[in-house]
């Protein structure tokens, strides 16, 4: 049997992780759109479609998150939009992944041959048909391992969720740390938490990487 | 002779501020066989490129079927494309594709088929070419002669008027060469009207119905072979070269 410490270690862990899901998924899945429709607009968009996604990518990829969440959630009150924890803090992990992504993203649209463009373009398909159809799937596949990468730091900084008092799995283990003074094992256990949640991530990307193989992409 | 498919005229195009091509005028009828031949750098990519407007030119004028093309119209350019096909000499495969999805999606998005009739159609383009038996294969997984091979079925698939061949065979190994002429000189049987930019000396001498031999960013003789493959002229002396290139004169 557990003694009292560890059981309300591990309830609280669990809740907490249960938390840090919610906040992974849903930011995982929306800064990867983010990403693939930035990176789009930043590799074939008009001057000021570019110039536009070329300054948010910079704005979140060179503040800190944690300026990003504070801002979000205890900065757009002062003008009148107050976010709830959770949604200021989904928020801000799309919008600093999707810069992420982006950057992944249109380094690989970039990386796609003119011949794919040319030979679509031949066939007589719309510029936006070649891209949709041409390019955006074959960048994609070329942007997988970078976006596993991304995928797997998020999951590390959704631990700042709790500075905008988000009870996720750190917030949950901060507590308990502190109410009983034991921080070295709290944390610990915190660690292997994590650490579980990026080997499964990992497993499923690898998956997603796997079924998505294509003769000739990456394959030697 | 014949009824004029596509005409083109006065093309020019320069190259930051290099003049490359100088105002080419070219008419093909229909059912004629065009070659293209030249030293390296004369503009025969160019103008191919130019005639579809993958390198939009200039200045020129289109027209396909006795109607004048405005190549400025976005749309009527895509309809256009359409119908003059086009081969590269690197195949141009779409790589994330199948030999028959580099045949479906075109069919699909640009002919707005649907998916049964547009796979029954590219199976059947595939086995013209002879690769029935290679339909799943993605281009990685094909030969240089198999990959031409589906680009020209998949260009085919369009059902274009005119064909641009960019040295279709120059990036091949002699060895499979020759399934790709073969392929071509069906297209040819067919009636397809053709313009083939080609150092292949037997295609130019059997195939050619009028050779154009380019320098310098214009056409500087034109002819049919017999009258222009006689000693003395450019397109003879250039062909000379090839012979001796592959080993046909010592
Ligand atoms: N995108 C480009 N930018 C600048 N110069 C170019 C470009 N494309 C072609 N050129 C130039 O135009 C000239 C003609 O090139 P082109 O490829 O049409 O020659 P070619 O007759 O096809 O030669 P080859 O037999 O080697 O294929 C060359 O001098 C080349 O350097
Ligand atoms: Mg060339």
């Amino acid at each position: 049997m557990l003694s009292p410490f560890y059981q309300e270690l591990v309830s609280s862990l669990n809740r907490g992780l249960l938390m840090s899901l919610y906040l992974i998924i849903p930011s995982a899945v929306g800064g990867i759109l983010l990403g693939i429709i930035v990176g789009c607009f930043r590799a074939f968009g008009n001057t000021f479609v570019r110039k536009m996604c070329d300054t948010y990518a910079a704005i979140f990829r060179g503040t800190p998150l944690v300026v990003q969440l504070f801002i979000l959630y205890f900065g757009l009150p002062n003008i009148g939009i107050c976010l709830s924890s959770y949604t200021a803090a989904v928020l801000g992990f799309v919008l600093c992944s999707g810069a992420y992504q982006s950057e992944y993203i249109r380094g690989a649209l970039l990386s796609i041959k003119q011949n794919q463009y040319s030979a679509a373009q031949a066939l007589g398909f719309s510029r936006f048909q070649s891209i949709v159809w041409i390019i955006i799937p074959q960048a994609l596949r070329k942007a997988l391992p970078g976006c596993s990468n991304e995928i797997i730091y998020l999951i590390k900084y959704s631990s700042l969720a709790y500075v905008v008092t988000c009870m996720e799995l750190t917030g949950e283990g901060k507590a308990i740390a502190t109410e009983y003074f034991r921080f070295t094992e709290v944390f610990a256990v915190i660690g292997l938490y994590y650490l579980l949640l990026v080997s499964l991530a990992i497993l499923v990307l690898k998956k997603v990487e796997k079924a998505t193989l294509i003769p000739g992409f990456g394959q030697f | 002779m014949g009824d004029p498919i596509l005409s083109v005229e006065n093309i020019k195009k320069s190259f930051n501020g290099v003049p490359i091509l100088k105002g080419v005028d070219l008419c093909l009828n229909k059912g004629e066989i065009k070659i293209l031949i030249g030293p390296s750098g004369a503009g025969k990519s160019t103008l191919l490129q130019c005639m579809n407007c993958l390198v939009p030119p200039d200045s020129g004028k289109f027209r396909l079927e006795e109607r004048t093309v405005d190549i400025t119209n976005k749309r009527e350019l895509y309809v256009y494309r359409q119908q003059v096909g086009m081969i590269f000499q690197d195949f141009n495969l779409f790589d994330h594709l199948t030999a028959l999805d580099n045949l479906t999606i075109a069919l699909r998005k640009v002919k707005k088929m649907g998916k049964k009739e547009a796979t029954a159609r590219a199976l059947a383009e595939l086995s013209r070419v002879g690769l029935e038996e290679k339909t799943h294969l993605y281009p990685a997984q094909l030969s240089g002669g198999q990959k031409q091979r589906v680009a020209i079925a998949r260009a085919l698939t369009m059902d274009p008027k005119v064909l641009l061949l960019d040295e279709p065979t120059s990036a091949l190994d002699p060895e499979v060469m020759g399934e790709v002429i073969d392929v071509i000189r069906n297209l040819a049987k067919r009636g397809m009207t053709m313009i083939m930019a080609t150092h292949q000396i037997n295609l130019i001498r059997t195939l050619a119905d009028e050779i154009l031999f380019m320098e310098s960013g214009a056409v500087v003789e034109q002819g049919q072979p017999k009258v222009l493959l006689v000693p003395g002229t450019r397109s003879q002396g250039f062909c000379d070269k090839l012979d001796i290139l592959t080993g046909k004169i010592k």
